[in-house]
């Protein structure tokens, strides 16, 4: 069936079986491959993207469920060369390692700080625990995104 | 990543729209909601619809409604919905309770009411919380709607009164002055299913005795409400021997088995104690609502 | 409080952000992975590209009767199936593992534990290939099944292993290191004497991307490139050149990011293996990634150890003696990846940290119907194991006495004027000043006042509890004369090259799966030559590009390339200085080193920076005698001995009376890996280790119904910690610098796996002493915590 969904602002038709998984479809069907995926049985969170603005497991949405939505992927977190505060906390206070979770990390990120400018470190806990990252132990996670809440004016950065 | 068998997939527009397609495409057509217990098990080909009828777009069945007695919640409403409710939070504490504790944030935000309680998963938390919240159900097929108790809705493990051709379409909470509810879950892990769940809802007379009780267990293996021990409370002023011994009751009544999240007397006792402590808990409410 | 190192100003740098060497700097390995750029395996596509996909076994111990395989081949999308019948015809059903083992590619006679790979469908794209899987046919007949290993050497036991000729029991190997006798001695004549039983239980490493391969072999000229999720490209290409006869000189493995491996990534699995046949067949390139369940059901587990522990010491608390008996489970194969003498790795340090007379250690392995392994998940060769035993004896020990468990500890610590140390199994502890280290830990935990406010808690009956480990670890593996894997001795090359403007190059044989090479090797390399390390390309992960060595896991990679590093960059910078003489017309005796440049004694105006060195080198300069036009070194670091990184953790925990739920409230890590090369990525590394140990200690368990049924086989029910289950780490440290070690450095990759799960543990028990408790098994599940209240232990599942 004939897919068209918002991605990243742009509008994108492709071609897929009604099984196809929302990750799949943006993996290899669009090739966006910044989002991942670790498991299957709906429980890891690296595939999450936001979905009309609020983060969703992209394992367990059909790309045909997503049709007509706005879905947005790490790939269009920054603006152009100007980082999201979120990915500029990541890099500040080590947020990341192996980097396989990350962009789900920080797009949940930017949907919490969307919705609460100024979370405590409970709220942040609590947004992220839907989703896995075997490598930081989480707290340099949780000062990435207090970093990204307390620097709410994106920086310039060339990258 | 597991893939699913191939099926057919089409978007209903509105109630009768889905109840046409479900119709149509026969037995082998399910309604698709969040999609949050369907597709994982569709994925380990533990379930293998032909066609799933999307009922996404119904932003008719997405919405909760006041009214004096009762409380209207569309089958669409999501788990986060039913959280950051005010109106759940004032009327039916229970209701965030078990909120915050069922899967984690990014699964709330797709999980329906619907889904859940027609899911029937015997650890499922919302068919506990709306057995204590005395809820009904509203059902809609090709004939019209009926409403049912929702003690007639779960007919067993996955297994409910909805027929295939019908939709699940609304549930009603009714709002009794001088309540209360609680709910209270032992996990494994932060959004982990529950090893073992208690969830209760008093209403308490003027005098303060307890009026009418309401104490339903998770993953017990308990059909319905524990009604031994709903019945050692009716009538009593609360008190801390009372919840004993009503705790002791309802882990009598159920029916666990070993598995890994624990062995049966674990399990049992975790139905003693959560029952205890969410009888404290509703009576307290209750009393503050006067 | 939380001790973070300040970014260490280098004015020499110009930039207080960005110090030339040594401190806290932004991984510059980052801008890619927050923008969703980093390259990972699952995103590898080639053109033509095909996927495969594994049948494997729903059952524990069968004999296959037959394999039907006509309806998966009519499927319009399949290529090929392939099972262990086609492979013996090419002679590759049967592989090597890392420990002189074979290991069945598909299974051809019998499957030996479930999730075992029986057949290999190759398709035009992963759903199809998915669906072909259901239209196999293969007939079982089921045997009797090995579970529980302390039945496998059972008379009765059904034999796992028995295809090999003459075979007729699950034994594989006994092992020992100290001394019995003297061991004996001590124990018989002790004042006090424990023992106690203590598992550790079989858990995963689960690193957040599953193993995966995309094969691409070129029948024409005989090429094969491997995409794999390798910790060790290197040695792979070896074992591939082995395995399956295609020249070494043939074979191009690549490893590009890892989504994490914590030796998950080590072995050579045979996904790997049959997506190079499946190219080979096909003459396409196949792609192979796991799901998560296959990763959990069939590649390598780590630990399965249970432990007889006796510990011998005098009234007064002085420990005198330590031993143990210990039933390893191997699984199906033994595929265990450590250096070839040492079957149970180095669990031969459990003497721990302490001045012990005498230890003795008898391992036995045996052949269970469970899936292979056994080195993984961060462990440092077994250490793991051995650092749990003797932490949780010391606390056993401690019970008994009714002495407090650090002051215990103390007593017993190895002093450090005893440095270097010889413990009594046979390793030269380098270096270590272990009281301060413990103090330290002592001192941000505010232990005295915790330890008042635990007895007023139990005084009300809340359950509080304080858990404490000292470990030490022995990392960096390892000297060749004593250590090689499959006869690969375990030494790593670098190459570094600085290009003629001055920025430089850095090759690597080790491979990051997330501890940032990219920015600690810069810097190993900036600090010795200057150059700052956003100047400093660091090329990894590809054998056509990087010279040869060992790989990433058991900490090596700083101990063993670090060194390597180190020793080239040293070389750069000492031809550098041949090179300035000639620049400035003096000799390289009168010339002086500041980071970054030669300038003459006394003279400091006088100098050359190594970018101006460099130019001068690829210029027109004419080159002192002997000296060739170029600023590059190669080392092969063959490293003296081990480093042995060490640490004092501190562990509190409330548990929930009425539900046996634990919840971890603070844990205080002091960690001392000698010298400090960038904090932020060392504490990092604490961090991730922490979380693991918790997981392990709370909740991670890969167990098995009694018919060899895997129950952890998915993220249902393997469990790893979330943020809601772990605290805000408190990680302090002392610097102890490695003498033997070119810049002093002693890995700290494993050091929180290795130390925390006793800590959390320790805590658990102490939390439960009301109750009498004095040991329980991991992981401390609600249900087990509870059951241990009740003066019970219910088995582990
Ligand atoms: C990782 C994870 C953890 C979870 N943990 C918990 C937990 O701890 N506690 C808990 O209670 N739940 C848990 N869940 C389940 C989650 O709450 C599900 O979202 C919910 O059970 C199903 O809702 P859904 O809208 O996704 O339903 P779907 O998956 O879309 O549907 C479920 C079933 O109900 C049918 N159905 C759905 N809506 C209707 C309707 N209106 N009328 C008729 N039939 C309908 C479908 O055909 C299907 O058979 C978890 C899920 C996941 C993925
Ligand atoms: S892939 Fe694990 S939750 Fe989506
Ligand atoms: S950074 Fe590796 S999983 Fe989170």
């Amino acid at each position: 069936m004939q897919i068209t969904m918002t991605v990243n602002g742009k509008e994108m038709t492709r071609e897929a079986e009604p099984r196809v998984l929302l990750v799949h479809h943006i993996r290899e069907g669009l090739g966006l491959t910044g989002t991942h995926w670790g498991c299957d049985t709906s429980n890891c969170g690296t595939c999450v993207v936001l979905m009309d603005g609020q983060p969703v497991k992209a394992c367990t949405v059909l790309a045909a469920m997503a049709a007509g939505h706005d879905i947005r992927t790490v790939e269009g977190l920054a603006n152009g060369a100007t980082l999201d505060p979120v990915q500029q906390g990541f890099m500040e206070e080590h947020g990341l390692q192996c980097g396989f979770c990350t962009p789900g990390m920080m797009l949940t990120a930017r949907a919490l700080l969307d919705k609460n400018p100024d979370p405590d470190e409970t709220e942040i806990r609590e947004a992220i625990s839907g989703q896995i990252c075997r490598c930081t132990g989480y707290a340099t996670i949780v000062r990435s995104i207090r970093w990204a809440a307390e620097h709410p004016a994106t920086e310039e950065v060339s990258v | 990543m597991q893939i699913s068998a191939p099926f057919d997939y089409a978007r209903a527009e509105s109630v009768d729209d889905a109840i046409a397609l479900l119709e149509r495409h026969g037995p082998e057509a399910r309604v698709l909601a969040g999609g949050h217990s369907l597709l994982p098990m569709m994925k380990l080909r533990l379930a293998r619809p032909e066609w799933l009828i999307d009922i996404n777009d119904l932003a008719e069945l997405d919405f909760i409604t006041e009214a004096p007695d009762m409380v209207r919640i569309g089958a669409m409403t999501r788990h986060t919905t039913l959280l950051e409710s005010p109106v759940m939070a004032r009327l039916f504490p229970i209701v965030a309770d078990a909120e915050r504790v069922i899967a984690d944030p990014v699964v709330r935000n797709r999980g329906t009411i619907g889904g859940s309680l027609c899911q029937a998963d015997p650890a499922e938390d919302l068919s506990t919380v709306c057995d204590v919240l005395r809820a009904k159900a509203v059902i809609r097929g090709a004939a019209g709607k009926r409403v049912i108790e929702i003690s007639e809705l779960r007919r067993g493990p996955y297994e409910t009164s909805v027929a295939q051709n019908e939709l699940l379409t609304e549930i009603r909470l009714p709002v009794r002055a001088r309540s209360g509810s609680a709910y209270e879950k032992v996990e494994r892990r932060v959004g982990d299913w529950a090893v073992a769940a208690a969830g209760a809802s008093v209403v308490l007379a003027a005098d303060g005795r307890i009026e009418d009780v309401a104490i339903g267990l998770t993953a017990v293996g308990l059909e319905g409400t524990a009604h031994r021990a709903e019945d050692s409370l009716r009538g009593q002023v609360p008190s801390e021997e009372l919840f004993t011994a009503a705790g002791r009751l309802a882990a009598e009544d159920c029916n666990p088995v070993e598995d890994q999240r624990g062995p049966v007397d674990y399990k049992r006792h975790l139905a003693d104690e959560l029952t205890r402590r969410v009888l404290r808990r509703a009576c307290a409410l209750a009393a503050q609502r006067g | 409080m939380t001790l973070v190192e300040e970014r260490e100003s280098n004015p020499a740098a110009g930039d207080a952000a960005r110090p030339i060497g040594f401190g806290r700097l932004q991984r510059k390995e980052d801008p890619r992975f927050v923008r969703g750029k980093g390259h990972y395996l699952d995103d590898i596509v080639l053109p033509g590209m095909l996927h495969g996909a594994i049948l494997r076994s729903p059952v524990a111990h069968a004999r296959i009767r037959s394999i039907d395989t006509t309806e998966a081949l009519a499927h319009p999308k399949v290529l090929a199936v392939i099972t262990g019948k086609d492979l013996e015809g090419l002679g590759l059903a049967w592989a090597p593992t890392l420990s002189a083992d074979v290991q069945a590619v598909l299974a051809t006679d019998k499957v030996r534990f479930q999730g075992q790979e029986v057949a290999f469908v190759v398709a035009e794209d992963r759903y199809a290939a998915r669906d072909a899987l259901e239209l196999i046919d293969v007939d079982y007949d089921l045997l009797p099944v090995v579970i529980d290993a302390r039945k496998a050497l059972d008379p009765d036991a059904a034999v796992v292993r028995d295809e090999i000729e003459g075979r007729t029991d699950n034994h594989i190997f006994d092992w020992e290191a100290g001394d019995a006798a003297a061991t004996e001695a001590v124990f018989a004549n002790a004042e006090v004497v424990v023992s106690e039983e203590v598992v550790y239980p079989r858990v995963h490493p689960a690193p957040m991307e599953t193993c995966g391969a995309v094969a691409d072999y070129d029948a024409v000229d005989g090429k094969l490139t491997l995409y794999e999720t390798t910790q060790a490209p290197h040695a792979h290409r070896t074992l591939f050149a082995i395995v399956a006869g295609i020249p070494e000189h043939k074979i191009r493995v690549i490893s590009p990011d890892i989504g994490g491996g914590f030796g998950n990534k080590v072995g050579i699995y045979p996904g790997y293996i049959l997506a190079v046949v499946g190219s080979i067949v096909t003459g396409r390139p196949v792609k192979w990634v796991e799901d998560r369940s296959e990763n959990l059901m069939s590649t390598s587990f780590a630990r399965d150890y249970i432990m007889r522990g006796e510990v011998a010491a005098t009234k007064d608390g002085r420990i005198l003696a330590v031993r143990t008996t210990v039933l390893a489970d191997h699984g199906a194969f033994n595929a265990t990846a450590q250096p070839t003498k040492y079957p149970a790795g180095f669990f031969h340090m459990f003497t721990g940290s302490y001045d012990l007379q005498a230890a003795h250690c008898k391992v036995t392995g045996v052949y269970t119907n469970k899936a292979p392994g056994g080195v993984a998940y961060a462990c440092s060769f077994r250490v793991t194991e051995a650092v749990y035993l003797v932490e949780r004896m010391v606390d056993i020990l401690a019970d008994k006495l009714e002495m407090d468990p650090i002051q215990l500890r103390i007593k017993n610590l190895i002093r450090p004027e005893q440095f270097p140390y010889a413990n009594k199994t046979g390793w030269e502890y380098d270096s270590g000043d272990y009281e301060p280290t413990m103090r330290l830990a002592m001192e941000i935990a505010g232990y005295d006042e915790l330890r008042r406010e635990q007895a007023e808690k139990r005084a009300r009956g809340e359950l509080m509890g304080i858990g404490v480990a000292f470990f030490t670890e022995t990392v960096g593996a390892g000297p060749r004369k004593h250590m090689d894997i499959v006869g690969l001795g375990m030494n790593d090359g670098a190459e570094v090259r600085v290009h003629p403007t001055g920025k430089a190059v850095v090759r690597l044989s080790v491979q990051s799966q997330g501890q940032g090479h990219e920015t600690t090797f810069a810097q190993i390399v900036a600090e010795e030559i200057g150059i700052p390390p956003e100047d400093i390309e660091v090329i990894h992960g590809d054998t056509d590009n990087t010279p040869f060595g060992l790989g990433t896991y058991g900490s090596r990679s700083t101990p063993v390339s670090g060194g390597a590093v180190a020793l080239a960059s040293r070389k750069v910078r000492d031809k550098a200085r041949l090179i300035a003489a000639a620049m400035l017309e003096t000799r390289p005796e009168d010339l002086e080193w500041e980071k970054g440049r030669w300038f003459v004694k006394g003279d400091p105006e006088q100098g050359k920076t190594m970018a101006e060195i460099a130019f001068a080198t690829h210029g027109t300069l004419t080159l002192p005698e002997g000296v060739d036009g170029n600023l590059d070194a190669e080392v092969t670091y063959d490293p003296p001995n081990l480093t042995f990184p060490y640490g004092a953790y501190i562990c509190v925990v409330d548990i929930d009376p009425g539900t046996g739920h634990v919840k971890v409230r603070r844990f205080i890590a002091v960690d001392d890996c000698g010298t400090r090369i960038n904090p932020m990525i060392i504490e990092g590394q604490v961090h991730g280790g922490l979380t693991d140990g918790v997981g392990m200690a709370l909740m991670e368990i890969i167990s098995f119904d009694d018919q060899g049924n895997c129950l952890g086989g998915s993220f249902m029910d393997y469990l790893i910690p979330t943020a809601m289950e772990v605290p805000d780490w408190e990680t302090g440290f002392t610097v102890t610098p490695s003498p033997h070690h070119p810049i002093g450095a002693k890995g700290i990759g494993e050091s929180a796996t290795v130390g925390s799960p006793p800590a959390v543990v320790n805590a658990v028990v102490d939390a439960l002493q009301p109750f009498g408790v004095t040991h329980m098994d991991m992981p401390c599940t609600p249900a087990r915590v509870w059951a241990a209240m009740q003066g019970r232990a219910t088995p582990p599942i």
